[in-house]
């Protein structure tokens, strides 16, 4: 040992592994506008296919024209739901068990929907060809009110599901109806309601809203006629599936459709699906056998693609007088809009909405879920929130809340008061999940000290005092959010996406110069695989993360994957990558016993390499581990250094986090001011910590758009009132508050390097403490519930109704 | 429509085309000049994602007809690194700072806080969010792209970064 | 997101572009920044056949000073009010409202003639006009004329406008050394438009106001001055009863849209308050 020789400090430092904030690779090329997004993709001959679309909510399409726009010049086509017939494509299958229209098939369902695809030489005369088709619409009665969807006289929907008493999840009830799940004792939930000294019932409504990700959905559908293979470059989440699904309905085998995911500008589950514009493309590029791209605009992309929430949820806790929880039951009416393109893992139809017990031990609990269809956009989709998971921690955040408003009790102390325990874990729930491990009052006492929440309360106080003196306009509120969120779908004994089980994938590759390509079934779109999934893989097998190059979404070369969504990257490829690494690991001692002429069990790994016990200095590099396995490996074994592990999860895992966001409201213009907003995350084993900032801030500021006024509005004639930038609240750098992240760190124990996964922590947590903030300002002027979203006019409205206004 | 000739300045290369009169600008960068970086997110001229420098002016290329450019001197995202073609102060801000993850509204944002500097060498954390209050961003929040640009301002101006405590 | 097609015009003097819209007729509109005009045609809810791009037009731009007014080419731009010393002593308040218009980029091309000429209810710069009783210059086939901002508006989108006409400058009267002022605008995030917005200039003496005028945005289908709201302070301190009446009386002449900002009530509800607030900063300003 001399002075040049590394430390085992720098040693570490220099793998840049799991726990450092190793800067992003992506951003050389990102930061340098070289990104390779879909609407990049140029091939010769490309032509360009647009949307005719409904402005009408409920109609019969009586006819459509297209003469005048085929002498538009550069359009060469009009296709309709008549052309795709002739392919068995008019009509798609969903994720959950539906079909959907992909061109208007004798009538419209919401506005906005796909009536034609105009195909021309370019995006400009697709445009204008566009604009010249003709249809001629018969209006049929609207159905936007889901509350109103089962009624008697109900306006028919689906007639294409005329006669069908049952769908893909059980008995219909009603023409409107799709399905009902539950799960739960009810009961024993019945019977700890009746004899509770407190009880709450409140419909809590999570509003429609849409994951907007900053690039629209798009595709390039390539079939080249000569080899028969279809390749496609699109935007998505899940390439494989894509490739799956196109060979299941276009019947082409699978082996000819090449699906590239480049880079995505965001997508948040917008992204999951597909959507007719994929489809068309695809027809249209097989049809004319020239390369067909499909960009959608941003209206389109709002009011079209699937939606996401609009679950009005009737909650309802039973306690002790003393702020005990003993039962908890929850009623949901899930409005899907006009088709069921809901993407949850197929045995869920109601996604993974049954982690509504959330932080809390409720010894018995009952849920049931009535999904129905509406004359709005299909869906929903997941829009940062694992599977219908927001919309649950919403739903007992806000009934918390309200319990404690009841007892007279401090939501956190209500909160303190029934958390599951360390000890508990692995806890079973009374609606039948696993949770793996928490600790839930050190994260919750480490953000009310942090926050000095004791004397917020104190100050909240003296405000409201002040107020009633009308000394001050302002209230004061305190939203606590303490959310336990299930992510990491997931095992395959439950979870499968259209029957491919929900296990994904790694594949490493050594080359002999000690560097290494990495491929994953994953496909990030802004999370930063790139850099995180190769610092994995230099902890495990010591090999620089600079040395490792990350790939993902080419299907051809991937191992099969179901994607990056419900933040299921980390716990799921993130154990095959950690797998995968521990094969190469495994293979590595091997032939490093031998070159070193021990017994495999003397040696023992030592950060980058492996050391003979009682021999420090007999050491063997992985680096040059890797040159011997192309040229000197043991007698009887394979040369070469690689490895592919498909993992599929015992479990999925449980993030949690404890949030609190302090907020001012005048109440004579219901604008509000988010003085303060601090979220503490436990993600088990932080890879990146940058990264996981990066993740809590944005999903934090979505999360604020969500609660203070992002929604897809309808009026009662169907017609979207919030359909573009212009009312689609997008915060800016100025409304977007400054955020204070902190941390706990409580390992998944079934997951080898023990991450949970953190991407949509922020707005499944974010929500209710932005709701629950503006919800304490007002209970003490005598409101239970306000609605979100809570819009300036919506704080107002509340205001006034409490009868506060001068 | 017959299409009219445009030549400009992009990059500090001179250019030149043929376009309809209709033909937006950002469409011009994208197809006929193949500079894919500037990018479209909306059409209704909100988000900024299509931002270049044209004539010392931050503009939102969505908004603009190419012929309406014709002679004037524009600055894309791609030519925004040195000359040497390493990484402008900006560029390594971003890198540093993490104020990126998907890069979509990349190329606008540092197009538009360039400018943003010459007007403004030394903003403060308010004047910096006003100045990029016409560039939507959907992941980050935008609390690191504010950092990113503070350390680009302080070595523009060879000053010491102190990176603000959480 | 493809305007329809149409043919391009780029004058370069004020004489040629009146003969271009005199001669193109109802299929032809002046392209001045362009951010109200373009986003529409991108919808295809404008489709002009003819742009007259004024970018070219000589003697559109300039800010001077002609005696006790203050003469703005019309095709100044947000950002050029923003720089301009000439406006940041003698015309302040338009400095603050310019900066309360929609974004950075957006402010690099929108220009003040744009912003008054087109009547739409949403612009903020009509009712800074009203209050600072600017006159506007039209120029058209039948020669030059000056119209008050206050004959301007006639309803949403409908103006004095004659056809083949152009809106070539605004001259505004210094407002007296001292006055105060101030633009209140409450708006559900920057870019957009208001949900109500109230513009005051006024002038103290002995504590109490001796001159006022109120002017509105966005709270009818044209902006209004809120004669009788001014009327109410003048002469007071403004007193808590003083503010009220003028609020009231402010709400008195509002008839907002119902829109996604809120409806007709809260409109009008945060409207007074916008005065108030307005009237207030207005007074802590004046010397």
């Amino acid at each position: 040992m001399n002075d040049l020789t590394p430390t085992r400090e720098q040693r570490t430092a220099a793998l840049e592994g799991m726990g450092c904030k190793r800067k992003r690779v992506e951003d050389i090329r990102f930061t340098q506008g070289k990104g390779n997004y879909v609407d990049d993709v140029k091939l010769p001959g490309m032509l360009h296919g647009d949307f005719v679309r409904s402005p009408h909510a409920h109609a019969r399409v009586k006819s459509i024209n297209s003469e005048e726009a085929l002498k538009v010049p550069g359009v060469l086509a009009v296709i309709t739901a008549e052309t795709l017939k002739t392919v068995n494509l008019a009509w798609m299958p969903t994720l959950a068990g539906d079909v959907q229209m992909v061109l208007a098939d004798g009538k419209v369902l919401f506005q906005n929907q796909e009536v034609a695809f105009v195909v021309a030489t370019d995006r400009y005369a697709a445009d204008d060809g566009v604009s010249k088709v003709q249809v001629e619409y018969e209006p049929l009665p609207v159905l936007i009110d889901p509350f109103k969807s089962m009624a008697p006289d109900a306006p028919v929907l689906r007639e294409d599901l005329a006669g069908k008493t049952t769908g893909a999840h059980g008995p219909r009830k009603h023409h409107n109806h799709i399905f009902e799940w539950s799960v739960g004792d009810k009961d024993l939930t019945d019977a700890a309601f009746k004899k509770a000294d407190v009880t709450i019932k409140e419909l809590i409504s999570y509003h429609r809203t849409h994951p907007s990700p900053l690039e629209t959905c798009q595709c390039v559908c390539s079939f080249d006629k000569i080899k028969g293979e279809l390749t496609i470059w699109g935007t998505f989440q899940a390439p494989h599936v894509i490739r799956t699904v196109v060979a299941l309905i276009a019947k082409l085998p699978e082996q000819k459709i090449h699906v590239i995911s480049p880079d995505i500008g965001g997508g948040f589950g917008n992204k999951v699906g597909a959507y007719p514009g994929y489809i068309c493309a695809a027809v249209a590029s097989i049809v004319t056998g020239k390369p067909v791209k499909w960009v959608e605009d941003r209206i389109e992309n709002l009011t079209a693609t699937s939606f996401a929430r609009d679950y009005h949820m009737t909650t309802e806790i039973a306690a002790t007088k003393d702020g005990k929880v003993t039962g908890l039951r929850v009623h949901v009416l899930a409005d899907h809009g006009a088709f069921d393109a809901c993407a949850d893992p197929s045995k869920w139809p109601a996604g993974f909405f049954n982690i509504v017990t959330g932080s809390y031990d409720f010894p018995v609990a009952h849920l049931s879920v009535d999904g129905v269809y509406s004359n709005k956009a299909p869906g929903g989709v997941a829009y940062r929130c694992s599977f219908r998971v927001t919309e649950a921690a919403y739903c007992i955040e806000r009934a918390m809340d309200i319990l404690a408003q009841k007892l007279g009790m401090d939501p956190a102390e209500l909160r303190l008061k029934n958390f599951i325990r360390r000890e508990q874990f692995p806890y079973h729930s009374a609606l039948g999940w696993e949770y793996d491990s928490g600790d839930y009052h050190t994260a919750m006492r480490k953000m009310l000290e942090s926050t000095d929440y004791a004397n917020l309360r104190k100050e909240q106080a003296d405000k409201r005092a002040a107020f009633r003196r009308g000394e001050t306009r302002e209230i004061m509120g305190l939203g606590v959010s303490f959310f336990t969120e299930i992510v990491g779908a997931g095992p395959s004994k439950n979870c499968d996406i259209l029957g491919i089980a929900m296990f994904d994938s790694c594949e490493i590759r050594m080359h002999p110069t000690g560097a290494g390509i990495a491929r994953m079934g994953t496909k990030s779109q802004g999370q930063g695989h790139e850099t995180t999934w190769a610092q994995i893989i230099a902890s495990e097998i010591g090999i620089p993360a600079d040395n490792i190059m990350v790939e993902e979404g080419n299907t051809d070369t991937a191992p099969y994957g179901l994607g990056t969504y419900g933040s299921r990257s980390t716990p799921v490829a993130g154990a095959a990558i950690a797998m995968a690494s521990r094969k190469i690991k495994a293979k590595a001692q091997m032939i490093a016993a031998y070159k070193l002429e021990v017994h495999e069990d003397d040696l023992e790994w030592d950060i980058d390499g492996f050391r003979v016990k009682g021999l420090p200095e007999k050491f063997m590099s992985m680096k040059d581990i890797c040159w011997a396995a192309y040229n000197s490996v043991p007698p009887g074994m394979e040369p070469g250094l690689e490895a592919v592990s498909y993992y599929d999860p015992p479990n999925m895992t449980y993030p949690f986090g404890a949030y609190l966001c302090v907020m001012d409201i005048d109440v004579d213009t219901g604008v509000y001011k988010v003085r303060r907003f601090y979220a503490l995350d436990d993600c088990g084993t932080r890879i990146n910590p940058m990264i996981i900032e990066g993740q809590v801030h944005g999903g934090l500021t979505e999360a604020f758009a969500i609660a203070m006024g992002q929604e897809i509005r309808y009026d009662d004639g169907g017609n979207v009132v919030t359909g573009s930038f212009m009312d689609f609240f997008m915060p800016t750098a100025v409304e977007t508050p400054h955020w204070e992240t902190d941390f706990t760190v409580t390992p998944s124990p079934h997951h080898p390097i023990g991450a949970k996964g953190v991407g949509e922590s922020p707005n499944v947590g974010g929500v209710p403490a932005f709701s629950n903030a503006v919800n304490d300002a007002f209970s003490f002027l005598g409101s239970t519930h306000i609605q979100m979203p809570h819009d300036y006019w919506r704080n107002w409205q509340a205001a006034k109704s409490l009868g506060v206004l001068a | 429509m017959a299409k009219t000739h445009v030549t400009m300045k992009v990059n500090g290369a001179e250019v030149e085309g043929l376009v309809e009169p209709r033909t937006l600008l950002v469409h011009f960068i994208r197809e006929n000049l193949q500079l894919t970086g500037t990018h479209i997110g909306c059409e209704t001229t909100h988000c900024g994602a299509c931002t270049v420098d044209i004539d010392g002016m931050s503009v939102k290329s969505c908004t603009m007809f190419a012929v309406q450019a014709n002679g004037s001197d524009i600055t894309t995202i791609e030519g925004m690194a040195n000359a040497d073609g390493t990484l402008s102060h900006l560029q390594e801000g971003f890198r540093q700072m993490h104020g990126l993850q998907c890069g979509y509204c990349t190329p606008g944002m540092i197009v538009r806080a360039h400018r943003l500097l010459k007007e403004n060498p030394s903003p403060t954390e308010e004047e910096i969010r006003q100045g990029i209050s016409g560039n939507i961003c959907r992941c980050t929040g935008y609390q690191n792209i504010v950092k990113a640009i503070q350390y680009a301002a302080s070595k523009i101006n060879g000053v010491e970064f102190k990176e603000a405590a959480e | 997101m493809i305007p329809g097609p149409f043919s391009y015009h780029r004058p370069d003097s004020v004489g040629d572009a009146i003969k271009l819209l005199a001669s193109l007729g109802e299929e032809a509109r002046p392209l001045a920044g362009g951010h109200s005009l373009i986003p529409m045609m991108k919808l295809r809810l404008a489709t002009p056949g003819h742009l007259i791009d004024l970018h070219g037009v000589a003697g559109l731009k300039g800010i001077r000073r002609d005696g006790s007014r203050i003469v703005i080419g019309a095709m100044t731009t947000q950002h050029e009010l923003l720089a301009s010393d000439e406006i940041r002593t003698s015309l302040p308040i338009l400095q603050e409202a310019a900066a309360l218009i929609a974004d950075p980029q957006v402010r690099y091309r929108g220009t003040l003639g744009g912003n008054v000429a087109n009547g739409d209810p949403g612009n903020d710069m009509p009712a800074l006009m009203l209050t600072l009783r600017a006159a506007y210059r039209l120029e058209g086939p039948n020669g030059a004329r000056e119209v008050m901002a206050s004959d301007f508006y006639q309803g949403a989108y409908f103006t004095a406008l004659e056809p083949g006409e152009i809106l070539t400058a605004v001259t505004i009267p210094v407002p007296a050394a001292g006055h105060g002022y101030a633009y209140e605008k409450l708006k559900r995030k920057v870019g957009d438009y208001a949900t109500a917005a109230a513009a005051v200039v006024l002038t103290m003496s002995g504590g109490k106001v001796a001159s006022c005028a109120i002017g509105l945005t966005n709270l009818h289908e044209t902006p209004l001055l809120a004669i009788d709201a001014a009327k109410a302070v003048i002469g007071t301190s403004l007193d808590d009863a003083s503010l009220k009446n003028a609020a009231t009386a402010a709400r008195a002449i509002m008839s907002p849209a119902a829109d996604a900002r809120g409806p007709v009530e809260y409109r009008k509800h945060v409207g007074g308050i916008m005065v108030t607030r307005a009237l207030q900063r207005a007074a802590s300003r004046a010397k």
